[in-house]
């Protein structure tokens, strides 16, 4: 995201000095901010660690030979994209048909939900991971709930993530999915009905197709925000159930051992990259001809 | 029994009122348009046959079924939309193909028919394109296709024509009534350009505030205009105020101290009415052998014709002679003005 806002994209006739000193200072931000850390923490990868005297001299592989070569990080990196992938999911089951609602809504109801939809953004992330905790427990009403229909507890489970993780990036979902409804020619629905389709029919082949791109687009913001959270799955998840945003805060603050957590670290960063990137491309391919 | 019946159909939104009264009965094959300023309710007259805006009172009949309560996707209309609504992620072929996918018609004969629907368009060699890869023309062939391949019993098109060029716009309007004549399908078109509406239809039906002010054969549309909206409104006419000085089979209306010979049915001595005079029915002879006198104010040059304005005792009168290759009329010079008895045509004011 932020390589997007900071790459200096000049306006049309904004050209040479005027466009390189106005781009400067959000350059000289992400430069700062993003790839100063960024460069710091793979070469703290490569560094040599003892856990009697820390960081040594020298670089080496071994950090990731670890990472890689562990089932233990291997079976948490799993989890990581499988939760992720859940929780893709559900957000477009849920966000698609949720977006779909308001877009028909009246005048008042449509701003009116359209800020429900939004408001979890308004509130703190920890805030939110602790109602759902609450929600969640042992003594919590949907904890109880689970329990009583025999499902076992709920807190600290990969279900209670996806349900965490769920209500956090719906937004994401929900704002993609809706702009691409906006763009749609009420006329084309009307020229499916004309032609003797139901509204189910319309729905499915002619409404859902052209949402395509936003569901698309919303599902690679949501599968890369999930796979790197860290308040969720630290909170919902507890003590064992791990992500990789969990086992990289525990390398760092608990083992101490900050080689290890750059190289986990940067292994996510080049995973997600490899997956959204290699998603993209097959999402613009195939739309590309028809919806531009 | 029309083959298409609109009775007293009414449509209001909250109190106000946007089609009101509306009576239309149309015959199997007929190529009926709806012509109107905007606002004037054609295009919701449409989309109440078309099932789209409910009707709020009166009744609509097709092949002796009522329908006015009917879903759209049962009423089983061809409809052509002015942005052309195509399916953007489907190709040519699938667009074309999707009325006859929903009713279930059987693979090859789907198959053949789309062909025979975009042969009669011309864009055979299209079939496999998306609707971004073609031009205007191109799409509003495909909606064509598309609207006719289910074999509708009425073709509604909305505006079909307004989004094209004008030298393309011309092209289609006769190409589309050639194909309505080829499948003889029931086509009621929408529209606000008069030339479309005269050049291609049966009947033309002029709407005005909601309501169906004259319903005749373009010609009769034309050289008969019941008010002074219609004859300003289906081409160019000069408005001339006046006053019925004599009554008779004859009667004589004055105007700026001219007498002029009309027509007389129903008028009465004293009457307001408004003469309408079309800029081409005006023969421009020599100074002093016309009816009256003018001068040339200004002169236009349209290609196939000249278009004079000019100034005489009644005021300003515009004035379309073909461009036959003689030299025309100069800038200020003074020219004598005949016209035909009959082509001088009485509107009652306020009418």
């Amino acid at each position: 995201m932020s390589t997007l806002a900071a790459a200096p994209t000049p306006k049309p006739r904004t050209e040479g000095l005027p466009a390189i000193l106005g781009s400067l200072p959000l350059t000289l931000l992400f430069l700062t901010l993003v790839l100063t850390p960024l460069g710091l923490t793979l070469l703290l990868s490569f560094a040599q660690f003892d856990y009697n005297t820390g960081i040594q001299p020298g670089h080496t592989l071994e950090q990731y030979l670890t990472v890689l070569t562990d089932s233990y990080f291997l079976e948490i990196f799993w989890r990581t994209f499988w939760i992720s992938g859940l929780t893709t999911l559900v957000c477009v089951l849920v966000g698609a048909p949720e977006a779909y609602v308001l877009s028909r809504m009246g005048k008042p109801w449509r701003t009116i939900f359209l800020l429900v939809v939004l408001s979890p953004l308004l509130v703190s992330l920890v805030v939110r991971a602790f109602g759902w905790s609450l929600l969640l427990g042992p003594n919590g009403p949907l904890g109880r709930a689970a329990e009583a229909l025999g499902l076992g507890s709920l807190l600290y489970t990969p279900t209670a993530i996806i349900i965490g993780l769920v209500h956090v990036m719906l937004p994401f979902m929900v704002i993609p999915v809706w702009t691409s409804l906006q763009k749609l020619d009420p006329a084309v629905e009307q020229a499916a009905y004309s032609l003797n389709a139901s509204r189910m029919q319309t729905l499915w082949r002619v409404i859902l197709p052209q949402t395509m791109p936003g569901i698309l687009s919303g599902s690679l913001i949501v599968f890369g925000l999930s796979a790197s959270s860290f308040a969720i799955p630290a909170l919902l998840g507890g003590r064992r159930l791990k992500m990789v945003a969990t086992i990289v805060y525990d390398e760092f603050l608990n083992e101490l051992n900050w080689p290890l957590g750059a190289a986990i670290a940067m292994l996510l960063l080049v995973a997600n990259l490899a997956i959204m990137l290699s998603y993209n491309r097959v999402v613009e391919r195939s739309y590309r001809r028809s919806l531009g | 029994m029309a083959f298409l019946r609109l009775e007293h159909v009414s449509k209001y939104y909250g109190d106000l009122c946007v089609v009101s009264d509306m009576n239309l009965s149309v015959e199997q094959g007929e190529f009926i348009s709806l012509l109107g300023p905007s606002g004037c309710g054609k295009t919701t007259t449409l989309q109440m046959i078309a099932g789209f805006a409910e009707v709020t009172r009166g009744r609509i009949t097709l092949d002796g079924r009522d329908i006015t309560q009917a879903k759209p996707n049962t009423r089983g209309l061809g409809i052509v939309f002015q942005s052309y609504a195509l399916f953007p992620h489907m190709t040519v072929r699938d667009n074309v193909a999707f009325g006859l996918a929903m009713r279930k018609v059987e693979r090859t004969e789907r198959e053949r028919r789309m062909r025979e629907a975009l042969a009669l368009v011309k864009l055979d060699k299209y079939a496999d394109r998306y609707p971004r890869e073609l031009s205007g023309g191109q799409r509003q062939r495909v909606a064509l296709a598309r609207a006719l391949v289910i074999r509708p019993p009425v073709l509604l098109l909305d505006e079909p024509l307004s989004n094209l060029d004008a030298q393309l716009r011309e092209e289609m309007q006769f190409e589309l009534r050639s194909i309505q004549r080829q499948i003889g399908t029931t086509t009621i078109m929408v529209t606000h350009d008069q030339a479309e509406a005269l050049s291609i239809s049966d009947r033309v039906v002029v709407m005005q505030e909601g309501r169906a002010t004259q319903v005749d054969a373009p010609y009769r549309m034309y050289e008969h205009p019941q008010t002074p909206f219609i004859s300003r409104f289906v081409g160019k006419t000069n408005m001339l105020p006046g006053t019925v000085t004599r009554a008779g089979a004859r009667a004589e209306v004055g105007i700026a101290g001219l007498a002029l010979e009309v027509d007389g049915n129903g008028l009465h001595a004293g009457d307001a009415v408004h003469l309408s005079l079309r800029p081409e029915k005006l023969l421009p002879v020599a100074q002093g052998q016309g009816k009256l006198d003018g001068r040339v104010a200004t002169r236009y040059f349209l290609g196939s014709q000249w278009q004079y304005e000019l100034d005489t005792a009644m005021g300003t009168l515009v004035m379309v002679t073909p461009n036959d290759g003689r030299a025309p009329l100069a800038d200020g010079q003074q020219v004598g003005l005949d016209w035909a008895g009959d082509t001088l045509r009485v509107l009652r004011a306020g009418a």
